[in-house]
């Protein structure tokens, strides 16, 4: 194996990589911001009483679970065009990861949901809250310091699949990395630094949840 | 006048197309479960028995492969063999990709399991002078094994969708094969669709699959 | 059955200066204990008394630091080399727990396996019995302890005695020449206690040579050749049962007597 280390193509190039990290990370926080609503949504509609809505919700998420997400991503860029929608890089990519964020944060929320006793509801109805109001003041509060560790899991997930934007071209971390790959042929340094670039970002956004999540039990 | 040809009638002509891609898409995701499974079962061992020299490795190979994106790992292999000097073929970096990542999972969810079952069934095997492999092979494992296998048809289907990654690589898969069929007749939409609900069906079989296993080996 | 037969002078069991520690924590201070083949052996005291400890160390589920256990004449865990105490290979220590046999507080049976194969596995894996004859001999001592007609089922449909109960068959096929019951009836509801403990009595009665940690203290008078009275990881006293329980030397012996219903 002839291959010497050479970092210098990829530390001249370093700063893009961030940039690219960078907007992994706005795309990320967006699509999981908007998820989560979504999700929410998704979860009291799974737990609705109507039959529709129910079915509805179950047929979202089955079908979002079950399709890979490339061809989520591929599909709604390419192919929406076709039906009228024509949507930039990156509002596709966004509007993409945000629905697919929604289908399995509404699983998270829905378990954290059904683990909520009855009483805290009932109690609620008792002082003359509406059902809103026990949502927003009650429901949503306390499932989500239960659901905090199952959040954080599917949040670093989530920002790991920002990666696949670069199949569309959005100029985020992976596309950079292809790019100086394909540019200077420095294929173990470039992957190295990649990697310990997601690597880090992981671990640092798993540190930030965590003491969130530490922050929030406090306070009971 | 002319009349463009429909959908169904592209579809026939596209049949060994797709056939082919579907065929490429299985063969692949099998490989990458099976390489996958055995090498994260032997993982999941020694993360839960082994000595500290031989935990140590393969803790920093979870905790890199569980930080980086799929698609960062299939890229990566794809570029890297041939500059280390394995002149292999896309489908090849592309399976060893997803299989590194399916182990990763895998040996997680043996590693909980096997942590999981009761001392006593271990001290049970001493005591009938079973030696310790032979504890893991009769008593151990085919507990740990049963327990998992909901979350491993889980990670299973993960792969099948991952291996729609392989097409940004050149490999021929589904979702590759749909995109040129697409550039041939520009039919952008439905053959998305086509792909889409094609996978949908694939992945829905594989967890009703798996949920039918289930019910078959749970204990108690 | 009737145990192993070698040499019926030297005792069975021998345990010398047993001495056993849990980092700083000394849990064995120092025991002498000896068991004639065919005898029964029953262990009392408080928790943390060290009873079970020493029982799990005959059969090296635990360590210890200092003395010697001697069974059927070998030395069990540790030997000497080079002026060096240490502790045998795997393999060894294998082949010495064959000469045991223990039944658990929590039964412990493989739950992914029937009654049988429960039984059957380590006549096949450890003693390489052919199929058909591990088979037989499991179906023997199923029927010995009652459940022939329950060799299909999986733990999971037996109740605790029944378990229990399996769990012994299990030990005693491998034909062990000292049978180590660790609480066997502690974690049974009161109703299924009785079955257990008339399969024990039956074993004890046709010379099966036993050491026996339980809390029935009814059942430890009738059983026992020998009672001994343990506490704080020493022995306080020890005795027939007649003498021990009709008797009572120390002071502490009295006081946990008085305590219990007998």
């Amino acid at each position: 194996m002839n291959y010497q280390l050479n970092f210098s193509a990829v530390w001249r190039d370093f700063p893009s990589l961030l940039a690219g990290l960078g907007l992994g990370l706005e795309l990320a926080l967006v699509s999981i911001a908007i998820g989560c609503v979504i999700g929410l949504a998704t979860a009291f509609a799974l737990l609705s009483r109507r039959r529709a809505l129910r079915g509805l919700a179950s047929l979202y998420v089955t079908v979002i679970r079950n399709t890979p997400i490339l061809v989520l991503i591929l599909g709604i860029y390419f192919a929406l065009p076709s039906a009228g929608i024509r949507l930039d890089k990156l509002s596709s990519f966004v509007v993409t990861l945000s629905l697919y964020a929604g289908a399995y944060l509404s699983e998270v929320f829905r378990s954290g949901l059904v683990g909520i006793p009855k009483g805290l509801r009932e109690a609620g109805l008792a002082i003359g809250l509406t059902e809103g109001q026990i949502r927003t003041s009650i429901l949503v509060p306390v499932m989500l310091r239960n659901v905090l560790p199952a959040l954080s899991n599917n949040f670093i997930s989530l920002f790991k699949d920002t990666s696949l934007a670069a199949a569309i071209a959005v100029p985020e971390l992976t596309y950079y990395a292809r790019k100086i790959n394909v540019e200077s042929y420095r294929v173990i340094e470039t992957w190295l630094v990649t990697t310990g670039l997601y690597v880090a970002a992981c671990y640092l956004i798993a540190l930030l949840l965590r003491m969130v999540e530490q922050r929030l039990a406090i306070r009971r | 006048m002319y009349q463009p040809p429909s959908w169904f009638h592209e579809l026939w002509a596209a049949r060994s197309a797709f056939s082919a891609g579907l065929l490429t898409t299985v063969q692949c995701s099998a490989l990458a479960i099976l390489c996958g499974t055995v090498l994260g079962v032997c993982a999941g061992l020694v993360l839960t028995y082994g000595r500290w020299w031989g935990r140590w490795p393969f803790r920093i190979y979870v905790d890199l492969v569980r930080g980086t994106p799929v698609f960062v790992l299939v890229l990566a292999c794809f570029y890297m063999a041939p500059a280390l000097g394995w002149p292999i073929t896309a489908f090849a970096a592309g399976s060893l990709g997803l299989s590194l990542f399916c182990a990763s999972h895998v040996a997680e969810i043996v590693r909980g399991a096997l942590q999981a079952i009761p001392r006593g069934q271990l001290e049970a095997g001493k005591a009938i002078g079973l030696t310790f492999r032979q504890s893991l092979a009769y008593v151990l494992l085919p507990q740990a094994l049963r327990q998992v296998l909901p979350t491993w048809v889980n990670a299973a289907t993960e792969i099948v969708k991952a291996s729609t990654l392989l097409s940004v690589i050149g490999v021929a898969e589904l979702l590759l094969s749909t995109q040129q069929v697409i550039a041939r007749n520009f039919m952008t939409l439905q053959f998305y669709l086509f792909a889409g609900v094609l996978f949908f069906l694939i992945n829905y079989a594989i967890a009703l699959l798996g949920r039918a296993i289930e019910k078959r080996v749970a204990l108690l | 059955m009737t145990p192993n037969v070698t040499d019926t002078s030297q005792p069975l069991l021998s345990i010398e200066g047993l001495h056993k520690a849990y980092g700083t924590t000394e849990v064995l201070k120092g025991v002498d204990l000896t068991l004639q083949r065919g005898n029964v052996l029953t262990l009392i005291g408080s928790s943390g008394s060290g009873k079970t400890t020493l029982l799990r160390c005959v059969n090296l589920l635990e360590d210890f630091q200092q003395g010697r256990i001697v069974l059927e004449g070998q030395s069990i865990g540790y030997h000497e080399q080079a002026g060096r105490r240490v502790r045998h290979p795997e393999k060894v220590v294998a082949a010495h727990r064959g000469m045991t046999g223990m039944a658990f507080q929590q039964f412990n049976l493989f739950p992914h396996l029937s009654a049988l194969e429960n039984v059957t596995l380590g006549l096949r894996k450890v003693k390489k019995l052919p199929r058909d004859q591990a088979v037989a001999l499991a179906e023997t001592w199923l029927d010995r302890v009652g459940l022939l007609a329950r060799k299909h089922h999986c733990p999971g449909q037996l109740s605790g005695g029944q378990q229990q109960r399996v769990a012994i068959a299990r030990a005693i096929a491998m034909s062990p020449s000292l049978m180590l019951f660790d609480e066997p009836t502690s974690a049974l509801d009161p109703e299924l206690v009785g079955e257990v403990l008339a399969v024990i009595k039956g074993l004890a009665e046709e010379g099966m040579s036993m050491l026996l940690v339980t809390h029935e203290m009814r059942f430890a008078y009738d059983v026992s050749d020998q009672i001994v009275f343990m506490n704080q990881g020493r022995i306080e006293e020890k005795g027939a049962p007649k003498e021990l329980f009709d008797h009572p030397a120390s002071t502490r012996l009295k006081d946990f007597l008085k305590n219990i219903r007998f």
